[in-house]
């Protein structure tokens, strides 16, 4: 049975566990992008979407939907080393995708605003959230159909108007599987309402000896004056296959923050797209990758510029080491209406070693005529001369090396809004070089 | 905030007007020179490719060359990857060869048929004073065989061979066997295969070893009779040490049905040599509604083959309807230079996709790319290119520039970068910028008296200008000219 075949054939399965449950809106979305996933196949090399991401060991692999298999547990101790800690969150919780209750923590949220579980919601409340799951992100390729086919669980924020959240919300994703290879299929919601603001961070970790596939879908509303930061970082075990699809919709004066920021994973595929369709609305897309051995990382960034007067902002660095591949394609549209648009995009690209490869398109579509738009590639390896220049002050080689790929990683790291966030950022890629460093010896 | 209008452009509005004046003027060369000419019946199979071949009295070897290639054409399919539409082309109804009437072959201008003449003398190109005062060979292609070649003595005294690509292969065939679709292989692509089974004529220049070539060769290409398909395949050649820069010129006449062009170019540079190949297009982009106009989809592709050599690309496209080509640089040899600066001017409903290829194979090999775009009306101009540094290209330097200029809010630019590298010793930067013309700079040079229209001319002349200073002096001068007329006065 070919990987297609098991996903459909697994789907059964799982539809008798749903018990009531078949008969809601949720499972209809789901019945449909089966059927679409039975009509699409897993791209390919000579998809141009996929031209420099070979995900043959993926489809090569049958990996068991999470909801068919028993659910693992741990103590909120074998969790917390996990954890971003040194400052006050909501934490939740998904153990494979599906929501674990005993080890979150969630309090002290005001009035209306929603933060939990998609399956709970689904079941006690789907008036709050029917009207926007599945609105945005269309069905185009077989990752994201088979998503919404197993969508089960996942992670909702519903932020209503004029609410400001203090505390931002800490969301762990930790994949775990000790005797199969597991799929995952998070599906999230995040929706803030007019004048609102949230903060979320999105914190993927894996343990498993095993190979697993985390194939996730978020939705987000943005609506008008509010702003979102989202910090998604992803520290996942070298078996661990990663496939995320974030779609945006932002109204005007909205301010959207989104943070890409990589460590792991044996294959990993962001697709980030954001319209913007409204006035005056800011994007921001901050992405750092930091690979070796033999991972590949490939981002995906889409800025549609719908409105006038909007402005876009992408910065992505990635350092290279080993045998890692990076791959990035970053695309702005800017539409006939949008004049007065200020887009800016960068991709720089370290290589360490001999053998890391970088394939890069920043891809500009541009339709309107006052606008101010520029992108940037620059793919190189650590400059001698600064290097000298640290070693003749007394410092070794390996620190001088340390010193600058920090430096080159802080543009980004430094806009971070919470501290000790940065902070512990910072440690991360600290121990990865540290990690790189020892290998190289 | 609240100030700023729905619609910024309408406070130009009668800037606008002159601008739309000036991009809206007519085709200045679309002429029908009345030769009586001899075409091939439409359609294409592989009797049409025999007799093409017989017409020009090859050889067997070259007649089997041209029937491998066209069963392999048949076996491909149409790429539909680039960023233009256009209506399907109907292979089988299309003319595949054309010919002037067979004339006796000629020794010199006296000879040309006056008729001809005529015709680049309204291209504003005559011969005699082309050959008197700049000292310019001119292989005048009048649609697909080549009717007058001169200084073609000075030529031979140094041992440079410039001549048709059909005499060649009479007289040169061991030379256009090594040579001949070594860059561009007919399973190259599909209009490459196109091309190696019907090529029409083309030219052929090999400059030996040591010989700086004393002047700068050129050719003008012209499509004349109506819906012949012009296949040109050019084949340049410099051997250790040699220099020679190669000037392409190309105009057409108007017309209402689609003309499809698709030539190849190859080059071929051995060690320490250098070629530089510079073109100015001009075809008919078709009127206004986008109806008729030159489909111009082209192969080029030059090889450093040798250390240290060298070639550079220069292009300014302001004509055909569709243009798609990407003159590339395959760099094998260590040291080897390859350069791209480009001008592509599109506008009302034309549209253009080119851009590079740079492939650094070689240690040490450097490439530059400056691309400067420039659309109005309704067109839509890409550009698109590879920068790709292999395993084992240490030290590999790449620098790509790509600006882009928009004239009007119902056009597109667009740009596509692929860049892929494999080497950690590479270097590579790629900067993109779109803008407009200013209201501040059109401000600034009305407040010393420049009109409006002047004064788009003089920032559009300036934004093109790294791409201008690489063309020879006549080229230039000619680019310059094109320039106005395609764009005159259009502002953002």
């Amino acid at each position: 049975m070919n990987s297609k075949e098991f996903y459909i054939e697994s789907f059964k399965t799982y539809e008798s566990k749903l018990n009531g449950d078949s008969k809601s809106f949720l499972h209809q979305l789901r019945k449909d992008a089966l059927k679409q996933f039975r009509e699409t196949n897993f791209p390919t090399l000579r998809n141009e979407e996929w031209k420099y991401t070979d995900i043959s060991s993926i489809v090569k692999l049958n990996f068991t939907p999470a909801i068919n298999s028993t659910p693992e547990r741990f103590t909120k101790e074998q969790i917390n080393k996990f954890l971003f800690k040194d400052f006050d969150c909501h934490l939740l919780v998904f153990v494979n995708g599906i929501y674990s209750e005993e080890l979150s923590l969630i309090n002290n949220l005001q009035n209306g605003v929603v933060v939990g579980s998609l399956k709970k919601l689904a079941k006690e409340n789907p008036s709050v959230i029917d009207s926007y799951i599945g609105k945005l992100s269309k069905i185009d390729n077989a990752f994201n159909a088979l998503n919404t086919a197993y969508a089960v669980d996942g992670l909702v924020i519903v932020v209503p108007d004029g609410k400001i959240l203090e505390k931002p919300i800490q969301v762990l994703y930790l994949n775990s599987s000790s005797d199969e290879t597991m799929l995952a299929s998070p599906r999230n919601l995040i929706v803030v309402g007019k004048n609102s603001q949230a903060s979320v961070i999105a914190n993927y970790r894996g343990i498993s000896e095993k190979a697993y596939l985390n194939n996730s879908v978020t939705e987000i509303f943005i609506d008008e004056d509010a702003i979102i930061n989202l910090y998604k970082i992803q520290n996942e075990s070298d078996e661990a296959y990663h496939i995320e699809k974030v779609q945006a919709t932002q109204k005007k004066n909205s301010v959207l923050n989104h943070y890409n920021i990589t460590f792991g994973g044996a294959i990993v595929r962001n697709d980030i797209n954001s319209v913007l369709d409204g006035e005056n609305i800011e994007t921001h897309y901050y992405g750092l990758y930091m690979i070796n051995g033999k991972q590949h990382v490939d981002n995906h960034t889409f800025v549609d510029h719908a409105k006038p007067n909007c402005m876009s902002n992408e910065l992505y660095k990635g350092i290279l080491d080993d045998n890692a591949r990076g791959v990035f394609n970053g695309k702005i549209i800017v539409r006939q209406d949008a004049q007065k648009t200020n887009a800016y995009q960068q991709n720089k690209t370290i290589l360490l070693s001999k053998t890391a490869t970088i394939d890069t398109k920043p891809q500009l579509e541009i339709f309107a005529d006052d606008v101010k738009c520029s992108h940037g590639a620059t793919v190189g390896h650590l400059d001698d001369v600064s290097e000298f220049y640290i070693r003749s002050r007394g410092v070794p080689q390996e620190l001088a090396k340390s010193m600058l790929i920090r430096a080159f990683a802080n543009d980004v790291i430094e806009t971070i809004k919470i501290e000790p966030l940065k902070e512990q950022i910072n440690h991360m890629i600290f121990e990865h070089l540290h990690k790189v460093e020892v290998g190289n010896e | 905030m609240n100030e700023i209008k729905e619609n910024p452009a309408e406070e130009l509005s009668e800037d606008m007007k002159v601008l739309d004046d000036v991009t809206s003027s007519e085709y200045k060369w679309g002429f029908v020179t009345d030769i009586e000419s001899e075409t091939a019946a439409k359609g294409l199979n592989e009797d049409v490719v025999r007799m093409i071949s017989k017409k020009k009295k090859e050889p067997e070897w070259m007649t089997e060359w041209r029937l491998k290639a066209f069963r392999y054409w048949l076996k491909m399919e149409e790429p539909k990857w680039p960023n233009v539409e256009y209506p399907k082309i109907d292979f089988q109804n299309i003319s595949y060869y054309s010919a002037p009437k067979q004339k006796p072959q000629l020794n010199s201008l006296d000879e040309v048929d006056p008729e001809l003449l005529k015709t680049f003398e309204k291209l504003g190109i005559p011969l005699e004073e082309q050959k008197i005062l700049s000292g310019v060979a001119v292989d005048a292609v009048f649609d697909s065989v080549s009717v007058a070649t001169t200084f073609r003595e000075t030529l031979k005294e140094k041992g440079v061979i410039f001549c048709s690509v059909s005499e060649a292969v009479k007289d040169y065939p061991e030379l256009i066997k090594k040579y001949l679709g070594s860059v561009v292989p007919y399973t190259d692509n599909f209009y490459a295969a196109l091309n190696a089974a019907v090529f029409s004529d083309g030219s052929f220049v090999f400059i030996p070893k040591g010989v700086r070539c004393p002047m700068e060769l050129s050719t003008y290409f012209r499509i004349n009779s109506q819906e012949t398909g012009q296949f040109e395949r050019t084949l340049i050649v410099a051997e250790e040490g040699a220099y020679v820069s190669y000037l392409e010129g190309c105009t057409a006449p108007i017309r209402d049905t689609n003309q499809l062009h698709a030539a190849v170019v190859e080059l071929v540079v051995l060690d320490n040599a250098e070629i530089k190949y510079s073109t100015v297009q001009n075809w008919y982009p078709g009127d206004k509604e986008g109806k008729g106009g030159i489909y111009n989809f082209v192969t080029k592709r030059g090889a450093c083959r040798g250390k240290n050599s060298k070639i550079s690309w220069t292009q300014v496209e302001t004509g055909s309807a569709i243009t798609w080509k990407y003159p590339s640089c395959i760099l094998q040899g260590e040291n080897s230079v390859g350069e791209f600066y480009s001008v592509a001017v599109t506008n009302n409903m034309q549209q253009a996709d080119t851009g590079t290829k740079m492939i650094h194979i070689g240690k040490n090999t450097r490439s530059t790319i400056v691309s400067k775009g420039i659309s109005a009306g309704k067109s839509n101009n890409s550009y698109r290119g590879l920068v790709r540094i292999g395993k084992n290209a240490e030290g590999a330097r790449n620098y790509t520039q790509c600006d882009s200029m928009l004239m009007s809010d119902r056009c597109g630019a667009h740009t596509f970068p692929y860049i892929e590298v494999e080497n950690n010793t590479a270097k590579v930067e790629h900067e993109a910028t779109t803008s407009k013309v200013g209201e501040d700079q059109i401000f600034y040079l009305n407040q010393r008296g420049i009109t409006s229209e002047d004064a788009v001319n003089m920032i559009v002349n300036g934004f093109c200008k790294e791409v201008f200073n690489n063309l020879p002096m006549e080229f230039a001068v000619e680019a310059q000219k094109l320039l106005a007329i395609s764009l005159e006065g259009s502002v953002g």
